[in-house]
């Protein structure tokens, strides 16, 4: 495993959708990378840009809005690139894996025929090895029976087994990258356990980086190398999982980790982050944090801190960052 | 005041799957999935009672058999020593009133024409709560009650955050003056800020109100906090009971220790700790022989495979429902 050269650089990576005659701006500056083999978490609250980020990367935000910035990858720029060239990379290189199991799949169409499907599409084997191959994804991602089960309708699947098709089908390509969108928000946590299992040996087994989209900070502590924490479409936080879960410098990153109900007193009241998140067509003028910050200063509210290395290896926007010892105060 | 408020006895509920024609030729019986295999359970006047177990446990199926939307085929619930579904207690609206219930998902359990004051006002008439003058103010006094604006009153539920519209499901509850709430998956659908917000508010109106809560959730960590006692479903059966601190703490049934385990801890030093627990729920429409568990459970033996293990107390620490729970905890 290479670390030092990543296999996806996003640069600068904007995205704007329009509704009404406003701009609402759904992503701005987006920066980060992702080598070979690493697991990469993007949390965030709902609205905080994760998934348009994902969607943006593989160019399905395109149709619904201006997406402007740098996607490297394999050398070549995936916001410039043509449809046509980037259907080759979409499913084959990198391939993606939706939130919900239940609407993914295409309920008239056998499982077997969906798994084919992209297997028709994205090699050059015969029918017969097809076939093969199709049963061997459905055996790695553990479903029973595997040759058996082709047959069958997605309804005729649990939620979970749902999903591992769904990854099977994401799979089949050998991709070098998967884009995960809340895997397993659907899912028990048995289930996901099970999932998020299976993700991290496959990229372990086939050197595949993973973008992990997540609410849940215990999935990324117990899933992700490196975490990126975004608010109101900017990355506010981002470093080894390790570092940022223990010593939290952004104050949403802090927020975030206090509102999880872990290590407190039964009953007691829990954390919850002041006030609510500003709307995209209503940013504040400084940090979009700002007016629900406990720790902020007078230039937040004028000035937007950018992304900047504080320490090795973490980045961090903002002009007051928590210090250690009042992280552990609070 | 304490005590017993709810007691619910060997619950069985069988929901009748069509029959195909080739059943009828053949004779074959329709088959039949079983949600809830024989549930006992107390709900004590001021706790607050988690349940938690996979989806398809029977979590909220119990739920809605405790507010009457179901009929159980076996077994009963006693309310205040009344059976809850004895001929005359059928017809009763004052049990309804008594036990209100909140549900998962705020876009679907609000009429998306009604606005919140007539949402909160229709539930008062209907339970005659307050005389029709009284009921504006009534309706402004819930609102405050929920913290929510008193201009949210002329709005439509699709101009609140779901949050929000968390609150006014709550408002709406708490409207009819009720004893006992039934909370399945309240905050489910709920950002972790958000979903603070909702829990400090329940905990605080359970304060004021005296109010017992049945919280059927499948976040553990949350259910852990907010409850005093936890009952753990698996296929539709109750596995562990006990005081939430012991339970989470230290599980006795193989299966809570499976489940608890499962949840992804927020300390990364903690990685592959898990113990892992193999398949899925096996389907309710093909009972297990045995303990339900068996097939799942790493110490199964012949005994499990045929006998099916009851709830007992286990060292003076709540039931578990297991036949080896000794074995398995010795060195705990």
């Amino acid at each position: 495993m290479d670390e030092n050269t990543p296999i996806l650089q996003v640069d600068g990576l904007n995205t704007t959708f329009h509704r009404n005659g406003r701009a609402l701006p759904a992503l701005r500056d987006v920066s980060f990378s992702v080598a070979r083999g690493e697991v990469l978490g993007l949390v965030g609250e709902s609205g905080s840009g994760k998934s348009v980020t994902l969607r943006s990367i593989i160019g399905l935000a395109r149709r619904y809005g201006d997406v402007t910035g740098q996607v490297r990858w394999q050398g070549r720029d995936l916001v410039e690139m043509a449809d046509r060239a980037l259907r080759q990379i979409q499913g084959r290189e990198i391939a993606m894996i939706f939130q919900e199991p239940m609407t993914s799949l295409n309920p008239l169409l056998t499982v077997g025929l969906q798994l084919e499907e992209t297997l028709r599409a994205h090699t050059d084997l015969p029918r017969a090895a097809r076939r093969d191959r199709a049963i061997e994804m459905l055996d790695l991602v553990g479903i029973p029976s595997a040759a058996q089960r082709l047959k069958d309708y997605p309804h005729q699947f649990s939620g979970g087994m749902r999903q591992r098709v769904m990854i099977a089908i994401a799979l089949a390509a050998n991709p070098k990258l998967l884009l995960a969108d809340e895997p397993t928000t659907a899912l028990d946590v048995t289930i996901q356990a099970q999932i998020l299992d299976l993700i991290l040996r496959l990229a372990q087994d086939m050197d595949m980086g993973v973008l992990l989209v997540t609410h849940d900070l215990g999935v990324v502590a117990q899933t992700c190398d490196n975490v990126a924490v975004m608010y109101a479409g900017r990355i506010v936080e981002q470093g080894l999982v390790r570092d940022v879960l223990r010593e939290p410098r952004h104050p949403y990153t802090v927020g975030l980790m206090r509102s999880v109900p872990e290590n407190l007193p039964p009953r007691t009241p829990l954390y919850s982050v002041p006030g609510v998140p500003p709307g995209l067509d209503a940013l504040p003028p400084g940090c979009a944090f700002a007016p629900r910050c406990t720790s902020c200063i007078a230039p937040c509210s004028q000035d937007r801190p950018a992304l900047s290395l504080i320490t090795e290896g973490r980045q961090v926007a903002c002009f007051n960052p928590v210090t250690k010892s009042q992280g552990n105060a609070a | 005041m304490t005590g017993t408020v709810m007691e619910i006895r060997d619950l069985h509920l069988r929901f009748p799957m069509g029959r195909s024609p080739a059943d009828y030729v053949t004779g074959r019986p329709g088959r039949v999935v079983n949600a809830l295999n024989g549930v006992s359970l107390d709900l004590i006047r001021g706790e607050t009672l988690g349940v938690v177990g996979e989806s398809g446990c029977g979590k909220s199926t119990l739920a809605r058999c405790i507010v009457r939307l179901y009929t159980p085929s076996e077994g009963e619930i006693r309310f205040d020593g009344q059976d809850v579904f004895g001929t005359e207690q059928r017809a009763d609206r004052a049990y309804n009133r008594r036990v209100q219930m909140m549900f998962q998902d705020p876009y679907s359990s609000l009429n998306p024409r009604m606005t919140t004051g007539q949402i909160l006002a229709e539930a008062l008439s209907v339970h005659k709560m307050r005389p029709d003058a009284k009921i504006p103010a009534r309706v402004a006094e819930l609102l405050e009650l929920v913290r929510l604006s008193q201009d949210a009153q002329h709005k439509l539920p699709h101009e609140f955050s779901g949050g929000q519209r968390q609150r006014i499901a709550i408002a709406r509850a708490l409207a009819v003056e009720p004893e006992v709430l039934i909370a399945d998956e309240l905050v489910s659908a709920l950002d972790v800020s958000v979903q603070a917000q909702v829990v400090n508010l329940l905990l605080e109106l359970q304060e004021t109100l005296d109010l017992t809560i049945l919280f059927v959730a499948h976040d553990l960590r949350l259910v852990r906090h907010v409850s005093n006692r936890v009952a753990v479903i698996y296929l539709g059966r109750i596995v562990e009971v006990g005081d939430s601190e012991t339970l989470f703490s230290a599980p006795a049934h193989p299966y809570s220790q499976a489940l608890l385990s499962a949840a992804p801890s927020l300390n990364p030093d903690e990685r592959g700790k898990a113990v892992k627990l193999e398949g899925e729920l096996p389907s309710p429409l093909n009972m297990p022989s045995g303990c339900p568990f068996h097939v799942r459970c790493r110490h199964a033996t012949e005994t499990c495979k045929t006998t099916l293990p009851v709830l007992l107390p286990f060292k003076g620490r709540g039931e578990v429902a297991c036949h080896h729970v000794e074995e398995i905890n010795a060195n705990a």
